[in-house]
C-alpha cells in the first residue's frame, strides 16, 4: 500500500494530534471569541463597553425605546431588499449575456462590469456622490423616484455595486452548465424563454442563491459608499452604527449587535431548513 | 429518389466559421426510414452537417429540406427533427421519466396521451422500472437510452444521432448497434447517425456518406463504399487496402508498374498516373506458377507472416512494394518467410483511384 495514502487516513498520534487539536482549538477562539464578548457584554450594566459592572437588560430597553435605532433598521431592510433583488436580476442578466452569447463591445463591457469589485469603496462612494449630484433631476424623472429622500440613492448605489458580485457567481455557475444541455431543450421543442426557465435556470439556481445571499450582505454591511449617499434621516443601520461608535462606544451598539446577530441566524437556519424541505420532498417524488 | 419520399435534402450547403470551411458545397439527399451515416474522421464536418439540418447551425450557403419544405432560418424548436447528442445532454434536475416528457410537454401533448407516451418509449429502450432515477444514478449505456427515449418519444420524421455509442465500451458499442439498428426498423424513422467509426457504419447503415476536409466524398451502400470506392481516401478509410501505383492507358485499360495490362474500366484520363487499390482478403497466396485461370498474378516473396487465430496475414514483397494478403485458410499450406510466391486477383474487386 501507498505510504502516503495510509498516513492521510490514519489517526495523527501522540505529539502531532495534541498540536491538530490546539491548532483547530485557536482557530475557533479566533473566530467566536469576539462574539462571545460582544453578546456577553451587551449584557453589561455599565457605560462604557470594557468595564464590567454586572448583569442587564438595559441596553435591550434602551434599544426598543430608541426609534432612530429601529427606523434606521428598517431603512437597511429595505434598501437590502430592493437592491438585492434589482441586482440579482440584472447581475443574472449580465452573466448570462456574457457567458451565452457575442455581440459588438461585449469585452469592453465585461471588464467594465467588475470594477466595482475591484476599486476602493471610497472611490465608489465619491463616484457615486458626484454621479448623484449631476444627474438627480433626471433620476427624479423616473415614476415613483424621489432622490431627496435617500432611499433611492441608497438602493441605486447598493445595486451598482451588488451587480457585480451577483454576475461573478452567477457567471462562475454558467460556465460549469453544458451548452449542449440548452441546444436539447431547444431541439425538444423548447423556445428560448422555455429553455431558460426549464433547463437553465434551475441549474443555476444554486449560482443565483449564493449571489443573492452575497448581495444582502454586502448591502447591510456597507458603511462606506451609504454615508456618503445617505440624506438626514435615512441613515442605514450600519452608518447608524458607526455614528454612535464614534461618540463612545456603549454596550447599546452591543446590543445592536446582537439583534442583528441573531436576525442573519435565523435568516441562515430558514434557508437551510428550507434547502433540506425541497430536497426531501425531491427524493420523496 | 423523387421530392415526396425524400427525407432530408441538403443543396450546395456550405458552412463557414470565420474563414474556415468546415462544411464544402454538400449535395445530398436521404431516404424515407432510411438509416444513413456520415462517416469521416475527426473536423471532417460531419456533426456540422447534422447540425445543420437540427437547425443548431445555419448554413452559410446552400438550403436544408425535410419531407420537402425548406427550413431556412427555422430555429431548432420548429424543425420536425430530434437530436441524440454525442454526450446525451440529459437534463440533471429532472428524473428520466421527466427528461422524456420534456419535448411532449413543450409540444403541448394532452396529459394522458403524454403519459402513455412516455411508457412507451421507456418500453422501447428497455429501461422500465428506472423512469425515477436521476441520469447521474444511471450507467452510460442506460444514460445513451434515455437519450435515445427522449427523442424518440417525440416521433420525429428525421432523428439525428451524433456518435451517440462514442462513449460506451467496445462490448456495450457492438450491441447497442444491433439494437439501434433493430429499433430503427421497428419504429421506421429516418436515422441520420453521425460516426468516425467505419465498422459501426458498415454494420449499421444503408447507405453511407463518407466525408472528408468537408466534402462529401462519395456515397453508397457500405458494399458499395467497401468493394468499389471512388478516391483513396475513402478506399483508406474504410478496412485495409493495398494501392498499386498505375497509369490509365486507355478507357478500360491500366499499367501497372511492372509493365502488366489491366483490364479495367476506369474515368480518368489516358496518360493520367492512378492507383489500383484491392482489399487484403481480395488477394489469393499460390505456390509460385501454380496457375489460377482468368485472374491477375503478381511473383513475390513472402516478407512476414502474422498468424491472427481466424486468419494469417501475410506480407508478401514484389518488385516494387509490398502487398498485405489475409488469407483464412489458416492449417493447410501456410507459408514462411522467404518462399517464393504468387499473389493473384480477380480483377473484378479492384477500383481505380485518383493516384
Amino acid at each position: 500500500m501507498n505510504k502516503g495514502a495510509a498516513l492521510s487516513t490514519a489517526e495523527p498520534k501522540g505529539a502531532s494530534r495534541w498540536a491538530l487539536r490546539m491548532h483547530s482549538l485557536l482557530i475557533y477562539v479566533f473566530f467566536y471569541a469576539p462574539i462571545v464578548v460582544l453578546v456577553v457584554y451587551s449584557f453589561n450594566d455599565a457605560q462604557l463597553v470594557g468595564d464590567w459592572r454586572g448583569f442587564s437588560l438595559g441596553w435591550y430597553e434602551a434599544f426598543l425605546d430608541n426609534d432612530n435605532i429601529q427606523e434606521s433598521i428598517w431603512i437597511s431592510v429595505k434598501v437590502c431588499i430592493a437592491s438585492t433583488v434589482i441586482s440579482v436580476v440584472l447581475g443574472t442578466m449580465a452573466a448570462l449575456s456574457l457567458e451565452r452569447f457575442r455581440w459588438w463591445g461585449q469585452k469592453a463591457f465585461d471588464a467594465v462590469l467588475y470594477l466595482p469589485i475591484i476599486i476602493p469603496d471610497v472611490t465608489m462612494a465619491v463616484m457615486m456622490l458626484a454621479f448623484f449630484n449631476e444627474t438627480s433631476q433626471l433620476l427624479n424623472l423616473i415614476p415613483g423616484v424621489d432622490l431627496s429622500a435617500g432611499l433611492e440613492k441608497l438602493v441605486f448605489s447598493h445595486v451598482a455595486f451588488n451587480i457585480s458580485f451577483v454576475s461573478v457567481v452567477v457567471r462562475a455557475r454558467l460556465a460549469n452548465l453544458d451548452a449542449t444541455m440548452e441546444e436539447a431543450a431547444s431541439d425538444l421543442y423548447a423556445n428560448r424563454w422555455q429553455t431558460f426557465r426549464r433547463v437553465t435556470l434551475p441549474q443555476i439556481m444554486p449560482g443565483i442563491i449564493g449571489g443573492a445571499l452575497l448581495a444582502i450582505t454586502l448591502s447591510l454591511d456597507d458603511v462606506v459608499v451609504s454615508s456618503f449617499v445617505a440624506s438626514v434621516g435615512g441613515t442605514p443601520i450600519s452608518v447608524y452604527v458607526f455614528g454612535l461608535a464614534r461618540k463612545g462606544v456603549t454596550p447599546l451598539i452591543n446590543a445592536v449587535s446582537v439583534v442583528m446577530l441573531s436576525a442573519s441566524m435565523l435568516l441562515i437556519l430558514a434557508s437551510l431548513g428550507f434547502q433540506r424541505a425541497t430536497q426531501f420532498a425531491r427524493e420523496e417524488k | 429518389m423523387n421530392h415526396s419520399s425524400s427525407a432530408v435534402e441538403l443543396k450546395n450547403v456550405v458552412k463557414k466559421f470565420d474563414e474556415v470551411t468546415a462544411v464544402d458545397d454538400i449535395d445530398l439527399t436521404i431516404g424515407d426510414g432510411e438509416f444513413f451515416s456520415l462517416l469521416g474522421p475527426s473536423g471532417c464536418g460531419k456533426t456540422t452537417t447534422l447540425r445543420m439540418i437540427a437547425g443548431l447551425e445555419l448554413p452559410t450557403a446552400g438550403s436544408v429540406l425535410i419531407h420537402g419544405e425548406e427550413m431556412g432560418l427555422k430555429p431548432p424548436n420548429k424543425r420536425p427533427v430530434n437530436t441524440v447528442f454525442q454526450n446525451y445532454a440529459l437534463f440533471p434536475h429532472m428524473t428520466v421519466a421527466g427528461n422524456i416528457e420534456f419535448g411532449l410537454q413543450m409540444q403541448k401533448v394532452p396529459k394522458e396521451e403524454r403519459s402513455e407516451l412516455i411508457e412507451w418509449a421507456i418500453n422501447l429502450v428497455e429501461m422500465d422500472g428506472l423512469s425515477h432515477r436521476k441520469p447521474t444514478q444511471l450507467s452510460g449505456g442506460q444514460q445513451q437510452r434515455v437519450a435515445l427515449a427522449r427523442a424518440l418519444v417525440n416521433r420525429p420524421e428525421v432523428l439525428l444521432l451524433d456518435e451517440p455509442l462514442g462513449a460506451l465500451d467496445l462490448k456495450l458499442r457492438q450491441q447497442m448497434q444491433i439494437e439501434l439498428k433493430n429499433l430503427q426498423r421497428e419504429v421506421g424513422i429516418t436515422f441520420i447517425y453521425v460516426t468516425h467509426d467505419q465498422e459501426e457504419a458498415v454494420t449499421m447503415s444503408d447507405r453511407i456518406g463518407v466525408m472528408h476536409e468537408g466534402k462529401l466524398l462519395q456515397i453508397g451502400t457500405p458494399e458499395d463504399i467497401y468493394e468499389r470506392p471512388t478516391t483513396r481516401f475513402v478506399a483508406d478509410f474504410i478496412g485495409r487496402s493495398n494501392f498499386l501505383e498505375a497509369t490509365v492507358a486507355s478507357e478500360n485499360e491500366v499499367v501497372l508498374s511492372n509493365g502488366d495490362r489491366l483490364q479495367l474500366q476506369s474515368d480518368h484520363e489516358t496518360g493520367e498516373s492512378v492507383a489500383i487499390t484491392v482489399r487484403p482478403e481480395r488477394l489469393t497466396i499460390h505456390k509460385k506458377r501454380e496457375n489460377s485461370t482468368n485472374q491477375h498474378q503478381i511473383d513475390g516473396v513472402v516478407d512476414s507472416v502474422v498468424y491472427l487465430g481466424n486468419a494469417i496475414v501475410y506480407s508478401i514483397a514484389i518488385d516494387w512494394m509490398k502487398l498485405e494478403v489475409r488469407s483464412s485458410e489458416t492449417s493447410n499450406s501456410r507459408y514462411s518467410i522467404g518462399d517464393e510466391v504468387t499473389v493473384s486477383f480477380d480483377p473484378s474487386y479492384v477500383s481505380v483511384v485518383s493516384g
